[in-house]
């Protein structure tokens, strides 16, 4: 069985079918990459896993259980971590100060026995871990000053700090130097041999295609296609509805 | 002052920086620079209070009560929870202790204890619904609840009705009243800046910041307002039994709009945010308003002159400017 089933699941606001029918399986410690051009509902299928939106129907069973109804923060704590696409960290924090928030969750709390230890030294821990050198003073700077790439592995550094089974990453690359996303890849792939489950939500397809084990093609709400990332390369609709006729 | 060619320069004390940690403390002048700010106002409010004549000290129990009012409604917008309805909690609190005092008798040192709770309490039940709205929707609701209680009581007639109920238990003494309320006031405050240095007050913050963030991280945001509104409501349910003993009466006016709106201009003028400047706001603007007295019906136009004059002199607030002055120094810098 699958560790992520998602069935069926479909969703309008007012006339706008944003999801239809959309089913997806993701198995253990693989990378599903989803693409789609703008407007195909990739960030509301990450809504309804996550528990932002509630799909009009479908199911989305993690490990066997049913997440559509739960809250996001239940969701988050069963293991089912989000990064954003648009980044908002805790701005009037320090850097590692913003992982206090996480490092609280009932979901740390239950993996260290009960209590919460240092956090502080555990949020430098993590942070060290995405980029964020402990001898420079980036992980002490406040958040509203540290620039787009940090924020974005701020954001990869939450789902961390949880320590989640599936981290769905909504257009992590978005934004982002080529020299910051290759220095980005190493740390998901490191994520991949730890046992991780991630869904990486995308437009830099080079990158992605790299690392995916699994590509699902959304377009006006639809999955047009799925399959490993060479196939989708050649394939003809995916071509005419994503890449353009050109490529 | 404008300097051609030249500009100004400002540097964070060393001290401040060091002090910032207080295991950096090493000299008894880096321990006076933190308390300085600290035992002023203290030892100030202490002194001054108890030299007043009685009239004036009756005012610095209003201002102290204003003051906890403000600090509350600091306290819940930095949580998130912008509240236009301090009157609701206030009110919630005095009726309790009047209904106590009236009708079961009970004494004064059980009253304002249990009205604290009860009302705090009352007040997170009533509000919980509307929990989940975020910014101008809840503080519409907290505007509209005080305003329908109190035509509630008028048209039920319940607890007195239009008449309140008088006769409750005086203060024992003035004294022990006037140490008890200021006592009461700087535990707030400083009560309430310790939890924002805490792990705790810092998620109640991050919530305001991006809830959407905070429950991403696995965090049940409402469970968090619901608590941060408790601990709002219960300062000033607190207020409101102390007022009510303080007056001997309770009744439809503590549900007035006064104690709703006043708090905030206080937070305006003093500094959003940070906790100690609507305290200082209420000491500006409540003994503000008694000294206009003698000006009749003209004070409400002063009031009002002075009011704006302050927010746009000092848009930061009066607190922000203070404690930028204290921690950084400033000198001209010639320009290349």
């Amino acid at each position: 069985m699958a560790l992520l089933e998602i069935k069926e699941i479909s969703k309008t606001f007012g006339g706008v079918r944003a999801l239809e029918d959309v089913s997806v399986a993701v198995e253990e410690n693989t990378l599903l990459g989803v693409i789609g051009p703008n407007g195909s509902g990739k960030t509301t299928f990450v809504n309804c896993v996550t528990g932002f939106v509630r799909p009009d129907k479908g199911s989305v069973r993690f490990k066997g259980r049913e997440l559509i109804g739960l809250p996001p923060y239940t969701i988050t704590n069963l293991g089912v971590g989000r990064a954003f696409q648009m980044v908002k960290p805790f701005f009037h924090l320090p850097a590692f100060k913003n992982l206090i928030v996480p490092l609280s969750s009932k979901r740390v709390r239950a993996s260290s026995a009960g209590g919460y230890g240092d956090k502080d030294a555990m949020a430098l821990d993590i942070l060290e871990e995405v980029g964020f050198e402990r001898d420079s003073s980036v992980p002490y700077k406040t958040a509203s000053v540290l620039p787009h790439g940090y924020l974005k592995r701020l954001e990869l550094a939450r789902l961390i700090a949880l320590k989640c089974d599936v981290f769905i990453l909504d257009e992590l690359f978005s934004g982002l130097s080529i020299a910051e996303v290759t220095s980005i890849i190493p740390i998901i792939e490191k994520l991949l041999n730890e046992g991780k489950t991630i869904i990486m939500v995308e437009h830099r397809l080079k990158e992605l295609f790299r690392i995916a084990n699994k590509v699902v093609v959304l377009n006006q709400g639809r999955k047009i296609k799925e399959g490993p990332p060479s196939e989708i390369l050649e394939d003809e609709e995916v071509r005419k509805a994503y890449l353009g006729v050109e490529v | 002052m404008m300097k051609e060619n030249y500009r100004k320069e400002r540097i964070a004390r060393g001290i401040k920086a060091r002090s910032d940690d207080i295991y950096a403390l090493n000299s008894y002048r880096e321990i006076w620079y933190l308390l300085f700010p600290r035992l002023v106002p203290i030892v100030g409010v202490a002194v001054i209070a108890f030299m007043l004549p009685l009239y004036w000290q009756k005012v610095v129990i209003t201002t102290c009560i204003f003051a906890m009012l403000a600090v509350s409604w600091d306290f819940l917008s930095s949580c998130g929870l912008l509240s236009l309805g301090q009157a609701l909690f206030f009110g919630l609190g005095s009726y309790t202790a009047g209904v106590l005092n009236h009708y079961l008798h009970l004494p004064i040192y059980l009253t304002i204890p249990i009205a604290t709770v009860v009302g705090g309490f009352l007040s997170t039940i009533i509000l919980l619904p509307v929990i989940r709205l975020r910014g101008i929707y809840f503080a519409m609701v907290t505007l509209i609840l005080p305003l329908m209680i109190m035509r509630v009581i008028e048209a039920t007639r319940i607890f007195g009705g239009t008449e309140g109920i008088t006769g409750l238990s005086p203060i024992p003494s003035n004294w022990a009243g006037l140490a008890f309320i200021i006592a009461a006031m700087w535990a707030a405050l400083f009560a309430l800046r310790r939890f924002f240095g805490s792990d705790y007050g810092l998620i109640s913050v991050s919530i305001r910041d991006n809830d959407r963030g905070v429950m991403a991280s696995g965090i049940n945001i409402y469970a968090f307002k619901a608590q941060a509104l408790f601990i709002g409501a219960s300062i000033c349910a607190f207020c409101g039994a102390f007022m009510t003993h303080s007056y001997q009466f309770t009744g439809m006016p503590v549900f007035a709009m006064e104690f709703s709106i006043l708090p905030i201009a206080a937070a305006a003028i003093g500094g959003i945010g940070t906790l100690a400047g609507p305290l200082l706001g209420a000491f500006v603007l409540v003994p503000l308003s008694e000294f206009l007295r003698e000006f009749g019906t003209m004070r409400i136009v002063f009031y009002g002159l002075i009011l704006v004059i302050c927010v746009v002199a000092l848009p930061e607030g009066i607190f922000h400017y203070l404690s930028r002055k204290y921690s950084e120094m400033e000198r001209w810098v010639k320009i290349d």
